[in-house]
């Protein structure tokens, strides 16, 4: 038993593969088995890391979930603001100019809004539950915007690790209900045309909300969904740490 | 080759990040000024960079596709490591933004399709297609799910 820790423990990173992939595998049986595929299963991998982030706090009495426990302290690594902006920042690397251009103004307009409309009702929401200064405020509204752009601008801005906590939370459930919901509401929205589709992908902003959401209303207008949804993330990342940031901080007077 | 795809992406990493950095620094903050969403910016100009060049190898596409892949995992290890214990305290918060931002979105939708006029449905496109074409109906990729 020591001998098999003093591996675990030896290899970190290693082992934080190994148990991400695990945890991916079983929230892919989760989404397939349980919702049927309504529920993606990189949401439920996220809200699973949550859980075990939550029972890891209360098991080591720590403040960094998961990683506290030595075994597991790769997740950090893995998790941490240097690998995670890597891979964001790759993820760009599939962003067709030529694609961009089909979304049009009509794309534009509804990703403007997409990112600017969930940041201010999370802010407020925020400002309602007694927080105050710029960097929670901040990161909780642009955790609203989706689940990615919650916890790279709140590592940017400085945010502390509840809040990020939160962000992450916020936008997950958004995600979710967006997926869930959208079937529902389709016919009310008007969701049947490739043009509404895609001021939906802008203004939901989640991929995974997105395309799941979609594919359960009309498998045809995923592709068009997806297309601006793809530049939401990117979108945020670039305005809450900046402009959104400082537009709150000029409010709060930080 | 696949370092020169990992090297591309490490760069335009580092370079958005130093020049979130010193946007920090002249605007008087304490920040990372858009760090992540320049250096995607970077990214996407040396793609097209490279694609007008025919410079965009596979090796170097598999180098930058594969940290790209990697993104939801390193999300999933991102939440399995915050303080959750502290941030349940706070749960409403939770609930209430991320319904309301749902809420409001859809509704925004329904305005935009609203104002912008009535367009053709999926349906009546495909219809007009079958006829027009006399051919099969076009295959609608699937979307990418990140």
């Amino acid at each position: 038993m020591t001998m098999l820790s003093h591996v675990l423990v030896a290899n970190s990173l290693i082992t934080a593969f190994a148990a991400v992939g695990i945890l991916m595998w079983l929230s892919g049986a989760i989404s397939k088995y349980f919702t049927f595929g309504r529920i993606h299963g990189s949401a439920i991998a996220i809200m699973l890391g949550l859980a075990l982030a939550f029972l890891g706090g209360l098991f080591t009495g720590g403040e960094k979930g998961v990683a506290d426990l030595p075994a597991l302290a790769g997740i950090g690594l893995m998790g941490g603001a240097m690998l995670r902006d890597f891979a964001i920042v790759a993820t760009a690397f599939e962003v067709d100019v030529v694609h961009a251009r089909k979304a049009g103004l009509i794309g534009a307009v509804a990703l403007g809004l997409g990112t600017v409309v969930p940041f201010i009702l999370g802010v407020l929401v925020a400002a309602a539950f007694g927080y105050t200064d710029a960097e929670s405020l901040t990161t909780i509204g642009a955790g609203a915007v989706t689940y990615i752009v919650g916890p790279v601008t709140g590592a940017a801005i400085g945010a502390s690790s509840p809040v990020i906590a939160l962000s992450i939370a916020t936008g997950v459930f958004k995600a979710v209900i967006v997926m869930i919901g959208t079937p529902f509401v389709a016919k009310m929205i008007g969701l049947d045309n490739p043009r509404s589709a895609m001021v939906f992908g802008g203004l939901m902003g989640t991929v995974s909300g997105v395309s799941g959401g979609l594919a359960a209303t009309d498998r045809r207008l995923v592709p068009y969904g997806a297309l601006t949804a793809t530049f939401h993330t990117g979108l945020g990342c670039l305005v809450a740490p900046s402009i959104l940031y400082f537009a709150v901080r000029a409010i709060t007077g930080g | 080759m696949t370092i020169s795809g990992v090297a591309l992406l490490a760069i335009c990493t580092l370079l958005g990040g130093f020049l979130g950095d010193l946007l920090g620094v002249a605007l008087g903050v304490k920040a990372n000024v858009g760090g992540v969403g320049i250096a995607m910016i970077f990214l996407i100009a040396a793609r097209l960079w490279l694609v007008r060049r025919k410079l965009l190898s596979h090796g170097l596409k598999t180098g930058v596709e594969f940290w790209g892949s990697f993104y939801i995992p390193i999300v999933v290890a991102m939440a399995a490591q915050q303080n959750v214990v502290a941030a349940a305290k706070g749960g409403p918060i939770v609930i209430i933004a991320g319904a309301g931002a749902v809420a409001v979105c859809f509704a925004m939708v329904a305005l935009i399709g609203r104002l912008s006029g009535r367009v053709e449905t999926m349906d009546e496109i495909e219809a007009r297609e079958a006829e027009t074409l006399a051919a099969p109906v076009p295959q609608f990729k699937s979307g990418r799910v990140a």
